[in-house]
């Protein structure tokens, strides 16, 4: 008889393909859109969500029953899922879109992820995404997707603990106070912060590996979620230039300087 | 905001676009027809990872190793830990058993940010790990090969580094003259005499010795043992040398060491033909590694330097954009493309099977010049900046002198080219 779902966990973690951090990013002539004809990764917040899924099994061994991963791009977004493989992910899922296809937005991510999951042949307990892409910093993903759910949701953390027994999980947030602990009950969705953990980096024999997993392929029309977007990006323009600044005299001119400008009521 | 990433992973140079025309999306290595720098999805991947890991984990340490003279030991760690030691080998014995490709790509990588780090894993992977997977019987390869692998992420990873130890006081270029005894005693064989010049030797677990059991037989006698270093192997003296300072170069004695008989690799007095092999001809991996070595310390001394040519401003402009400095860098940029191409080449070719010796011979001898000259220029291109120690470019400078001399010097690469030539044209 199979033991209850409690006993054993089924890990989602979606991954972005985006512009590597390290590019320098230029405008396009047009201003509607930037170059996009440079190195892409995986989004750093979500290479540490990987990480996370990876150590909770390294942690709670065979409970980990499944880690499952998860990205909605063009053909080529197939290698960011194969880099997850490599760090330790079991299965990729794959959401095709057309290669000249507009950028898909968090709502329609949001709901092809639920879509995903509820087509799972068995439930999911655990999602573990990034808090943000570092192309839009949208960060709505997954709020989004624990809405649409009705999970629970941890979002910003930086610790997590899970109490696979009773279906559980203890959350470390980083809030702008400082830091927040909350319990969550299962199934729950977690964001990932910067100081959750540091990713590993994919070994030579692990990607060998990765090439052997399997890969689900599937179209938004499959999944029955509409990614036309809904918001229009009027104007992309490059930040203001740098002016230099002055130099004041005294104590009192800079006090003063700033009151002009607003900056100090005193 | 993205330090720590920022700390965890890196680019070391600003990567040209590649168009969707280029990319493969098979996963086997590319077959016909397809330009010498193309790459698998899978040792594009690999390439990635490598260039991190030695941007995040060895970058930081560089300047202190070779400053000591020391390799740190978390480096030798990570590298195994990453499966960067074990690149050929099978992976039902623990390794990743990935393309000699793979192997030039990670010399390469690791070499743009430490030469010494990079001779390191490709002695070990080129030399040792050929040696073990080529002549040695089932047994030895069951036996020695997990080990050189070893690539587990775990807190008890004890790692076993290789050595090649062939060279002697007395016998370098003439390396059959070599002067190391093995008697028969029993079930073993005593091995006397002492190597020199041996890299990897102050931190290696595993040696690959090669003596001579019967002098009579002159080099027929030479014999390849593998020895343990708890079987009593001596390291003594400590190279202190010009540059590559964080590889250990020492003298190994070795005084009535016992080797038990089952230790000799591929058969007694085979010992000259896996010597000449590896080095030279049929497996010869270690000259394109060290091709591959020079490539990635030329193309590390440009990524230093050119960058800043852009940035220190003379008479009004970035000094790069002189004509006489730009020509020169488009000179320097020329002559490493070439050097890299020769060793793509060399090592496609030796993995399809084809003969590759020339190429090889090549491809060491051309990577070693350039590598000379780009990383002298790239201390030139720096100015003052250039001479101190404290930017690194020196460094590679400093390193690349060795590529002229070891795994076969300049004028024997040349020699094995001239016979090609004189074979085919005469």
């Amino acid at each position: 008889m199979r033991p209850t779902s409690a006993r054993f966990l089924n890990v989602l973690v979606p991954v972005k393909r985006c512009v590597d951090y390290a590019v320098k990013i230029r405008v396009n002539p047009d201003q509607k859109g930037i170059d996009l004809n440079v190195k892409h990764s995986m989004n750093p917040f979500d290479e540490i969500a990987v990480e996370e899924a990876v150590r909770l099994r390294e942690k709670l061994k065979d409970a980990v029953k499944s880690i499952k991963v998860l990205t909605v791009g063009p053909p080529k977004a197939a290698e960011t899922l194969r880099t997850a493989l490599a760090m330790g992910a079991d299965s990729g899922i794959h959401i095709e879109l057309p290669e000249t296809a507009p950028a898909p937005e968090p709502l329609s991510i949001a709901k092809l992820i639920k879509a995903s999951i509820e087509k799972q042949s068995e439930p999911v307990d655990l999602v573990i995404m990034g808090k943000q892409a570092i192309d839009d910093d949208a960060g709505q993903t997954g709020q989004m997707l624990a809405g649409l759910l009705g999970w629970s949701q941890a979002t910003f953390a930086s610790k997590v603990e899970v109490d696979e027994a009773n279906k559980l999980a203890h959350v470390t947030r980083e809030i702008d106070g400082g830091l927040e602990e909350v319990k969550c009950k299962l199934p729950l969705v977690v964001t990932t912060d910067l100081r959750l953990n540091e990713p590993r980096y994919a070994s030579l024999p692990n990607i060998m590996k990765a090439k052997k997993k399997p890969i689900e392929k599937f179209k938004p029309s499959d999944l029955g979620v509409d990614v036309t977007p809904i918001l229009e990006t009027i104007k992309i323009s490059e930040p203001q230039k740098r002016v230099g600044g002055t130099k004041v005299g005294s104590v009192d001119e800079l006090v003063a300087k700033l009151k002009a400008a607003g900056i100090t009521a005193v | 905001m993205y330090h720590r990433v920022a700390a965890f992973r890196g680019l070391l140079f600003t990567r040209r676009a590649l168009a969707p025309s280029t990319r493969l999306f098979s996963s086997s290595r590319p077959t016909f027809l397809n330009s010498l720098d193309t790459l698998s999805d899978d040792e594009e991947m690999f390439r990635d990872s490598v260039r991190r890991f030695a941007k995040d984990v060895v970058a930081p340490k560089v300047r202190e190793m070779d400053e000591n003279e020391m390799m740190d030991p978390t480096i030798i760690k990570g590298l195994f830990e990453q499966g960067l030691m074990g690149i050929e080998i099978p992976s039902e014995l623990g390794g990743a058993e990935s393309s000699f490709t793979s192997a030039v790509l990670t010399i390469e990588e690791l070499a743009k940010i430490d030469p010494s780090v990079s001779v390191m894993c490709d002695v070990h992977n080129t030399l040792v790990n050929t040696v073990v997977r080529k002549y040695g019987t089932k047994e030895q390869r069951e036996k020695y090969l997990p080990l050189l692998a070893q690539s587990k992420r775990s807190e008890l990873l004890v790692v076993q580094l290789g050595s090649f130890c062939l060279s002697e006081a007395a016998s370098g270029s003439d390396a059959f003259a070599l002067q190391t005894r093995a008697k028969k005693e029993g079930n073993n064989w005593i091995i006397n005499g002492s190597k020199m010049w041996i890299t990897n030797s102050y931190e290696a677990d595993i040696f690959l010795i090669f003596a001579n059991i019967d002098p009579s037989k002159g080099y027929k006698g030479i014999t390849c043992f593998l020895a343990t270093r708890d079987m009593g192997i001596q390291i003594s003296k400590k190279e202190e040398k010009l540059g590559i300072r964080a590889s250990s170069t020492c003298t190994l004695n070795f005084d009535d060491l016992k080797v038990p008989e089952e230790n000799v690799i591929g058969g007694e007095g085979k010992g000259y033909k896996i010597a000449i092999e590896i080095l030279n001809e049929a497996t010869s991996s270690g000259r394109i590694g060290i091709a591959a070595q020079m490539v990635g310390l030329a193309q590390g001394a440009f990524d230093k330097a050119v960058p800043y040519t852009y940035q220190r401003h003379q008479f009004g402009q970035p000094v790069g954009t002189f004509q006489g400095m730009a020509f020169s860098i488009a000179q320097a940029a020329t002559d490493l493309e070439a050097a890299r191409l020769l060793t793509y080449n060399a090592a496609r070719r030796r993995d399809e099977g084809k003969s590759f010796t020339k190429e090889a011979a090549m491809a060491k001898y051309y990577a070693s010049v350039v590598a000379q000259k780009v990383s002298g220029q790239a201390i030139e291109w720096a100015g003052g900046v250039g001479f101190t120690r404290e930017t690194g470019i020196e460094k590679f400078w400093r390193d690349s002198k060795i590529g002229a001399i070891y795994e076969g010097t300049s004028n024997i690469q040349l020699q094995t080219i001239a016979k090609f030539i004189q074979k085919e044209y005469s």
